[in-house]
C-alpha cells in the first residue's frame, strides 16, 4: 500500500476520504500551537502571528537549540513529540473556526467540541505516537520561524517545514468519527465485569 | 578530599546522571516493553511499538532526549545521615539540573506559580523537587532521578475514602483514572498506587512506588498479591500502546502503603508513561558510584 501523504495547502477534498484509524503523513507547513497559543487566540482575542489557513498545527512543545544561520529561525529541533491534545479541547472548535487550520496533530483523543469543529469546517485530528520525539524531529527539514518567544521554549509558535511527517493515526475525521471515544466505550464495557472480579478478590477489611 | 572538592565532583556526577537518564531507558523498562511488543497482534499496535523502539534507537544514536518532555526534574533521595554532602545536597542537585538542562539539552519546564513565567533553566521554587528520606548511620546516598512529562502527570489523582467503601473504592478509583485519563498518558503505563490515611501521604507514596523496579513486589504478601490482581485486571482491558487498543495496558502496578487513621482510607494514583525515565544511583562517601538501574553503564 502506498503512503497517503497530505501536502499543505490542504483542500477540503483531500480530507473527504480519510477515516478514523487511517495512517497518513504530512508534507509542508507545520506550526506548534498548544495551551498558550489557544488561550491567547480564543480567550484573549489576540491575533495569531502565523497564518494557519489550510495548514497544520502540532500540539507540541519541543526542545530547540540555537544554530545560527543554518535555519530561518536561528534554531534547530532536537526533540519534538506530541503533547496531550485533550488540554486544547476547550478551545479547539473556535481555534479551527478562526484560523482555517486543516490538520491538528497531537497525542491521545479529543472531545465533542473538536469533533464538531472538524465536521463543520472540514478538519481532522491525528495522533503521532507519543514519546517518539526523535522520530518526529527527523521529519523536520527546517525550523523556519519562531513567534511569541516570550512564552518560553515549550509554548512558542515554532514554524517548521516537514517531510513525510508521521505516522499520523487519524483520531477525528470530517464525518464525526472519533477513534478514542470509540475505544473508550470498548474499554469501559470491558472494565465493568473485570472490576467486579477484582473487587471480589480484594476484600481485605473483615 | 575536602568538602568543596567533593561537592564539585558530586555536582558533576549528578549533571551527567541527569543528562543520561533522559536519553536511555532503564533495564526493567526495556525488558517490559520488549515483552509487550512481542505479544501484539494488530497492525496498528505493532506500528506504534515499532515507532517506540525506532525512537529509542534514534535517541541513542543522536544522543538526545528520547521524549521532548523531559519533565520537572524530581529526585527521590535516600541519604545516609553520615553522607558527607547531606547539607550541600540541594544546592548540588540544583546546579546539576541547570547544567544538564544545557548539556543534554532538556526542555525548559519550570513555570513559576503566580508569576507564570518559565525560568528557562528547570529550577524554581522547590524545583528540582527533592523527596528526602534519611538513612541512619550510613555514609552512602541513593538517588532516584525521575522525568515525568506533563502527559503522564495529568492523570494523577488522590481521594480520601470512607473506610466502609473499602478496597472496592480503591479498585474502582484506580480503574476509572486509568480508563478515563490514563489512555492519553502514553500507555503501556507503570501504575503507582499509594494507600494511606491521608491524601498527601497516599499521593507521595504513589510516586515513590514508581521508583521501584517493574516486576518487584510490595513488602507485604497481601500487597504483592494486590499488585498482581490489579495488573492482571488492567491488562485485560487491553488499552494497548497509546490508548489505541492492543494487547495489555500496563508495564506493571506498584503499590506502597502507610498505616492509616481508622476513619480514613486514602488512595493516590500516579502513572508513568512507557518512556519511564527513572534512574537510580548509589553514591559512596568517596564519590564512587553504581548506576544500578542501567547495568554496565559508566557516566
Amino acid at each position: 500500500m502506498s503512503k497517503k501523504i497530505l501536502t499543505t495547502p490542504i483542500q477540503d477534498k483531500d480530507l473527504e476520504d480519510i477515516r478514523i484509524g487511517d495512517i497518513i503523513y504530512l508534507n509542508g507547513f507545520l506550526c506548534t500551537a498548544r495551551d498558550c497559543a489557544h488561550t491567547r487566540l480564543v480567550k484573549q482575542g489576540r491575533k495569531l502571528p502565523v497564518d494557519l489557513k489550510q495548514r497544520a498545527i502540532f500540539h507540541a512543545g519541543p526542545i530547540m537549540v540555537p544554530c545560527g544561520n543554518e535555519s530561518g529561525s536561528g534554531y534547530k529541533v532536537v526533540s519534538i513529540g506530541p503533547t496531550t491534545s485533550m488540554r486544547m479541547e476547550k478551545f479547539e472548535k473556535e481555534f479551527i473556526e478562526q484560523t482555517g487550520v486543516k490538520l491538528i496533530i497531537g497525542k491521545g483523543g479529543m472531545g465533542p467540541n473538536t469533533v464538531e469543529g472538524c465536521m463543520k469546517h472540514k478538519a481532522i485530528h491525528c495522533v503521532f505516537p507519543g514519546g517518539c520525539a526523535v522520530l518526529a524531529a527527523h521529519c523536520v527539514e527546517e525550523v523556519e520561524d519562531v513567534q511569541w518567544p516570550d512564552l518560553g521554549m515549550p509554548e512558542s509558535l515554532w514554524v517548521m517545514r516537514v517531510k513525510e511527517f508521521g505516522p499520523l493515526i487519524v483520531s477525528i475525521d470530517t464525518h464525526g468519527g472519533n477513534l478514542f471515544e470509540q475505544n473508550k466505550k470498548v474499554f469501559n464495557k470491558a472494565k465493568e465485569p473485570i472490576v467486579e472480579e477484582v473487587v471480589a478478590k480484594t476484600e481485605y477489611i473483615d | 578530599m575536602d568538602k568543596q572538592e567533593l561537592a564539585v565532583r558530586f555536582t558533576d556526577l549528578m549533571a551527567r546522571f541527569t543528562s543520561y537518564f533522559g536519553k536511555h531507558m532503564p533495564d526493567d523498562v526495556m525488558k517490559a516493553l520488549t515483552e509487550l511488543r512481542a505479544q501484539q497482534n494488530t497492525e496498528l499496535a505493532k506500528i506504534v511499538y515499532d515507532s517506540m523502539f525506532e525512537n529509542l534507537a534514534a535517541a541513542e544514536k543522536d544522543n538526545v532526549p528520547s521524549c521532548q518532555d523531559t519533565g520537572v526534574i524530581q529526585y527521590f533521595v535516600e541519604c545516609g545521615s553520615r553522607f558527607p554532602l547531606i547539607g550541600e545536597l540541594r544546592e548540588c542537585l540544583t546546579q546539576a539540573t541547570i547544567r544538564a538542562s544545557k548539556e543534554a539539552p532538556l526542555r525548559h519546564n519550570a513555570v513559576e506559580i503566580f508569576i507564570e513565567k518559565n525560568s528557562g533553566n528547570n529550577t524554581g521554587v522547590r524545583i528540582p523537587y527533592i523527596d528526602w528520606e534519611i538513612i541512619p548511620d550510613s555514609d552512602e546516598c541513593t538517588i532516584y532521578g525521575y522525568m515525568a512529562g506533563g502527559g503522564c502527570s495529568l492523570p494523577g489523582a488522590a481521594k480520601v475514602l470512607m473506610p466502609v467503601e473499602g478496597y472496592e473504592g480503591i479498585v474502582r478509583f484506580v480503574f476509572d483514572v486509568i480508563c478515563e485519563r490514563g489512555i492519553n498518558a502514553c500507555p503501556p503505563l507503570l501504575v503507582g498506587i499509594g494507600i494511606a490515611g491521608s491524601c498527601e501521604v497516599a499521593s507521595m507514596l504513589s510516586k515513590r512506588a514508581l521508583m521501584r523496579p517493574i516486576g518487584s513486589s510490595n513488602s507485604n504478601p497481601i500487597g504483592a498479591e494486590f499488585e498482581k490482581i490489579m495488573a492482571d485486571g488492567l491488562d485485560r482491558i487491553n488499552i494497548g500502546p497509546g490508548g489505541l487498543g492492543g494487547v495489555k495496558t500496563v508495564m506493571g502496578v506498584n503499590v506502597e502503603q502507610a498505616a492509616r487513621h481508622p476513619s480514613c482510607l486514602a488512595v493516590g494514583v500516579s502513572t508513568g508513561c512507557w518512556a519511564h525515565r527513572r534512574a537510580g544511583i548509589r553514591v559512596h562517601a568517596d564519590m564512587s558510584y553504581e548506576l544500578f538501574t542501567h547495568k554496565g553503564v559508566t557516566l
